[in-house]
């Protein structure tokens, strides 16, 4: 196997949904991109981070929630999601689950937007007994997303910031992140494969423009019948 | 360029006053809202088609025939008719009614609907929303074009020999529109038969309307039906007016914060920005609405939604008052000024009878004797000649009209 000689420019987001300033769940997505930054820099690469501070999106929610309408903020999280090469999402866990707003956030967005983006996990407790919540909660929603989580979930309670093997699992993950980034993976995936993920006009982020004129449906459009009952139609199906 | 109101239908209680209307006074209110919309000066009104409560109007031939009734010269249409659950039979034979009934005064938006139950009600699948709506389209289209119709599709029982009647006014079939707001292949079957495009507009940052307009207009000349500049385009919007700004809004504003569809979400002052939403006065109405030629170019039919979210029935009519006297006329002349020599007008029955026959009469369709088995045969029309039933052609009835 030869050495890897790419050097890229990579473009992480920090996607934070804790509420205070600053607060421990911040300060896990942030060190996860400095490690991530440290590891992908040493390796060649250069790396432009993003923070999105879920708090300042607030005001927005409710319109986004109730309409769908995203605001100014809402957009540029968005934006910045859409160019990502790679993600970091961690939440604070309340009443057993990722926050409400860290949630809320993820079920606004286009489900094509996060395909095939390599994405690390955290989330912070004031218990070890939530340690589980990466894994079964946030694991099944990024899932849906089909974004690609990296396998160190990086979870920590109180007494984890005294312990030195919380900075052990940063560093695995971040390790796994810069990895998975260099793997081209997203790009393979989106370049070769996007037509195979079911998308709505004007979704992943207002960039899913094209129309495919020679669809079952696009025949319909224009005078034809449909095939046989027992035959499928392309396009419609689920997932 | 024409003007007009739209309405949902929808019987909300009023949030100012906490009074619900009863079914039969909100139906009394939109009769009169819509002859109001005549008497000030507008051209058009809508009426959307719902199934369930807080909903009245399951029945839109029957209020619009009314309605073209007690008016002179008041365009009567839909918003829309559900091509999904609707049989596109019924479709063709009541509309076609009303086409006679109104003297053409009259067209038609098809629209799927946006309420999951509905389907199952009328004994359809939602999962097949889609194809539903454009194969029945299929058939609507040929069923007011064609005397006799063999068909066979996914979705219906087949037709044999089928005479839908009566046949279209003066055998021109009433113009459609068809509605969407983010289905390409709506927006393609519109541009294949040369039918208007109705962006709802109203819930939609710009950009999503821009996007399916302008695929529309390139579809429209791909199909040949004339430059994308001159396809046909209809856009919804959404207005309260008051004399003056800080009227408009705090009287909006209570109706607007409990609105069913977006209520307790967006602020009015982020939906206005948004949105087409426009809420001040006459002035602020009319630069909105001018904005709107800028991102989907000019266009032929503008509709506004007023009467929604338990706005009271006078502040209705003082609506259609405003609109009528300050908003709308500043628009048809700035409007008028600003557009493009080369862009028609939206189709008339008028102007399409003129499209098809010239000076010449149109067709005026008699039947044959009834044969006595109620089933038509290949020529149910005395000036049409006897052909065999093979589901091909029945001569000049099956032209299409291309306006």
């Amino acid at each position: 196997m030869s050495e890897q000689t790419t050097h890229s420019a990579f473009r992480l987001v920090v996607v934070n949904a804790g509420i205070s300033d600053p607060s421990s769940t911040k300060l896990l997505g942030d060190r996860v991109a400095q490690s991530a930054r440290d590891i992908a820099e040493q390796r060649g690469h250069t790396v432009a981070v993003t923070t999105v501070d879920l708090r300042e999106l607030l005001p927005e929610l409710s319109g986004a929630l109730a309409s769908g309408l995203l605001g100014q903020r809402f957009t540029a999280a968005v934006d910045a999601l859409r160019e990502a090469d790679g993600v970091i999402a961690s939440t604070p866990v309340y009443k057993a689950g990722p926050s409400g707003l860290f949630s809320s956030f993820f079920q606004v967005l286009d489900n094509d937007l996060l395909i095939a983006k390599p994405i690390a996990l955290g989330a912070t407790a004031g218990t070890a007994r939530h340690a589980l919540v990466v894994d079964e909660q946030m694991r099944s929603l990024f899932a849906y997303l089909r974004a690609l989580s990296v396998p160190t979930s990086v979870f920590a309670s109180t007494e984890d910031w005294q312990d030195k093997s919380l900075g052990t699992r940063i560093d695995r993950a971040a390790f796994e992140l810069v990895l998975l980034m260099e793997s081209g993976f997203e790009r393979s995936v989106r370049g070769e494969s996007w037509r195979q993920y079911q998308h709505e006009y004007g979704s992943a982020g207002g960039t899913e423009l094209s129309i495919d004129l020679n669809s079952d449906l696009m025949r319909l459009a224009t005078g034809g019948s449909l095939a046989p009952e027992n035959a499928g139609i392309t396009g419609i199906d689920e997932g | 360029m024409q003007f007009g109101i739209f309405s949902v239908s929808d019987i909300t209680r009023d949030p100012v006053n906490g009074v619900t209307p009863s079914e039969a006074e909100r139906i009394d209110a939109t009769v009169n809202a819509a002859v109001k919309a005549e008497e000030v000066g507008l051209d058009v009104f809508a009426i959307g088609e719902h199934h369930n409560p807080p909903f009245f109007s399951s029945s839109p031939t029957t209020l619009l025939a009314h309605i073209a009734a007690l008016t002179k010269r008041l365009v009567v249409t839909t918003s829309t008719t559900l091509i999904t659950t609707n049989d596109p039979v019924r479709i063709a034979e009541e509309y076609a009614m009303l086409q006679h009934l109104s003297k053409g005064r009259m067209d038609v938006m098809l629209g799927r609907g946006n309420t999951a139950p509905v389907y199952p009600w009328f004994g359809q699948d939602i999962r097949q929303g889609l194809p539903l709506a454009l194969e029945h389209y299929n058939l609507l289209h040929r069923l007011w074009r064609e005397d006799v119709v063999d068909w066979e599709g996914r979705f219906r029982t087949p037709l044999q020999g089928f005479t839908s009647t009566p046949r279209p006014l003066d055998d021109v079939p009433p113009f459609v529109w068809h509605g969407s707001i983010r289905t390409p292949e709506i927006a393609e079957q519109a541009a294949f038969y040369g039918d208007g495009f109705f962006a709802n507009h109203i819930f939609w940052p710009k950009e999503h309307t821009q996007r399916m307009v302008e695929f529309y207009r390139q579809r429209f000349e791909h199909y040949g039906h004339g430059s994308a500049k001159q396809a046909i385009v209809g856009l919804g919007g959404q207005t309260y007016v008051a004399k003056n700004s800080q009227d408009a809004k705090s009287e909006f504003r209570p109706y607007f914060d409990e609105a069913p569809v977006y209520g307790h979400g967006p602020t009015l002052e982020e939906f206005t920005e948004m949105t087409p939403l426009a809420v001040g006065s006459p002035q602020e109405i009319i630069d909105k609405t001018l904005s709107f030629r800028e991102y989907v170019g000019d266009y032929q039919r503008q509709l506004f939604l007023i009467d929604h979210a338990g706005l009271p029935a006078g502040a209705v009519q003082d609506q259609l008052e405003l609109l009528g006297s300050e908003v709308i006329p500043v628009l048809r002349k700035e409007m008028d000024a600003r557009r493009d020599p080369e862009v028609p007008d939206a189709p008339t029955h008028q102007s399409l009878v003129k499209a098809k026959y010239g000076d010449a009469d149109p067709r005026q369709p008699r039947p044959n004797a009834n044969r006595g088995d109620n089933v038509t045969g290949g020529s149910p029309y005395q000036d049409t000649d006897e052909i065999a039933g093979d589901g091909d052609s029945t001569g000049e009835s099956a032209e299409e009209v291309s306006a």
